[in-house]
């Protein structure tokens, strides 16, 4: 219990730099999951070709190697890079690596989530003189996210404890890290182990209950 | 409501031919509809009476032939497309309202976002629409929580909002329970009375007499007859459709 108190502040400190890559990849990775989608369904074959084949790629890609592949190949290599603090260099790679590969899986449970949406609902739109977009914008995708929300958590789920793997690429002081850091020191802990699996069933879980409470009260009646 | 109100036709189909794969669905259809004219599509099951529909407001390319919809042959994609498609209402079997959104704002949907009306006049709109189909007092509800009857008549109320210059209607009472059925057809009737000009896709016969100018028979992809409802309907001219209405007839 002692390593727990002692190493306490290192590690909520290291928990918080989870968090912030969850939140941040979060967001990212339902922007770009939409606009993934949005490419796969569309009427152009080149963006529905583009779309795809991102999505078949990075989805079947370990993310320990995108990890690596945006901080070695990305960063080093063809020299990209975010800033000129090489903490939140490393921090900037991580977020574009896992937000991609979450996004890729946004995008497949939106596109599973468009096929529970009649074709009567686009056609209607589209009578009405709605483009393309505005159909896709403004019919289908609402639909399909309210039919997809409980999946949608478990993507973010998903995408929390990635964090943990962050430090593959980036080198980033994130929870796991630090333990692995203490571990290393003072010898393997117990409750620092159990109070950080604590510490992420605390945040996962109650996301959880959220999304599938809204799932059950956003869904659309037919 | 006479013919020939106006010197061009709104709609004018020349020669068209559609395909689904090997099917031949559409077999040189020549067609006009006047301005103001109400017709009736009638025939069996897959004889190509949605299809018809369908291609007008390009809902179905075609791979033969013109149609020219008020002085202008159908523009093939975009922004064109999508402003004839505003100028044809549609009313599907089905309602397709949109399952998302209130009853109110089904209807102002088109107006705000495809004509740019403002919220507050598309609104005003709204309701003056659907107090004349009789769903005012449902503005707020879900289309699930409406019945099929009344559905349907957001779905015509939610046509109206373009101010389109024709409406197509497709089956618009075959999923109707019986006794919701005659309130669909007094809105139509009522719209027909005001001079729109409506292409319908039904079997209602007593719609027919009561607000058709003409009544088309299709079957196997053709235009086998047509004529007025009370030719048609009593003194058919062609086999195929003496044989089709003694079908209807008999249920
Ligand atoms: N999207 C499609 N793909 C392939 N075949 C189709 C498609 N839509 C319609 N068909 C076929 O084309 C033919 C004509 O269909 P259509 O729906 O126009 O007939 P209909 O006269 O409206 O029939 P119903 O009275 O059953 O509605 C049918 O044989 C139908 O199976
Ligand atoms: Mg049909």
């Amino acid at each position: 219990m002692d390593e727990l108190i002692e190493y306490g502040p290192d590690l909520l400190k290291g928990f918080l730099v989870n968090l912030q890559l969850s939140a941040i990849c979060t967001v990212l990775a339902l922007v770009l999951g939409t606009i993934l989608v949005a490419m796969r369904v569309s009427p152009i074959p080149v963006l529905r070709a583009a779309g795809t084949t991102v999505v078949n790629v990075i989805r079947n890609t370990p993310l320990t190697l995108l990890l690596a592949f945006s901080a070695l190949g990305l960063s080093d290599t063809l020299g990209l890079t975010f800033s000129d603090e090489p903490y939140d260099n490393a921090f900037w790679l991580v977020v574009m690596a896992m937000s991609i590969y979450a996004a890729t899986f946004v995008c497949e449970a939106l596109r599973s989530g468009i096929n529970t949406v009649p074709m009567g609902q686009a056609e209607a739109a589209r009578a009405v003189g709605l483009t393309f977009m505005q159909t896709l914008r403004l019919i289908i995708l609402p639909q399909a996210f309210r039919a997809v929300i409980a999946p949608l958590g478990s993507v973010v789920i998903a995408l929390i404890k990635n964090t943990t793997v962050a430090q593959a690429g980036g080198l980033l002081a994130d929870a796991a890290f630090v333990m692995y850091d203490t571990f290393d020191t003072t010898g393997v802990s117990i409750p620092i182990f159990i109070g950080l699996v604590i510490a992420f069933m605390a945040v996962t879980l109650p996301i959880g209950w959220f999304t599938g409470w809204l799932a059950k009260r956003l869904a659309v009646a037919r | 409501m006479t013919e020939n109100g106006h010197a061009s036709p709104l709609v004018q189909m020349e020669n068209v031919n559609k395909h689904f794969g090997a099917l031949h669905v559409l077999r040189d259809i020549n067609l006009t509809v006047s301005r103001g004219e109400v017709l009736v599509v009638i025939g069996p099951s897959g004889g190509g009476k949605s299809t018809l529909c369908r291609t007008i407001n390009r809902l179905e390319t075609i791979d033969a032939g013109k149609i020219v919809f008020d002085g202008q042959v159908l523009p093939d994609e975009g922004k064109a497309l999508a402003k004839l498609r505003s100028e044809v209402g549609m009313v599907f079997q089905s309602f397709n309202l949109f399952a998302h959104k209130t009853i109110r704002e089904n209807v102002t949907l088109g107006p705000t976002k495809v004509r740019g009306t403002a919220k507050d006049q598309a609104d005003k709109r709204a309701m003056e629409l659907l107090e004349r189909v009789g769903i005012a007092t449902q503005a707020d509800k879900y289309p699930a929580q409406l019945s099929g009857g009344q559905q349907q008549r957001v779905a015509i109320a939610r046509a109206l909002a373009m101010d389109p210059k024709m409406i197509l209607f497709d089956e618009p009472t075959s999923a109707l329970d019986p006794e919701m059925v005659q309130e669909v057809l007094d809105v139509m009737i009522g719209l027909a009375r005001d001079g729109m000009t409506m292409m319908v896709v039904t079997h209602e016969m007593g719609f027919a007499r009561r607000a058709a100018n003409r009544v088309v028979f299709m079957a196997d992809g053709q235009i086998v007859e047509e004529n007025t409802p009370d030719e048609f309907f009593t003194n058919a001219q062609t086999d195929r459709a003496r044989d089709f209405l003694s079908k209807i007839l008999t249920h």
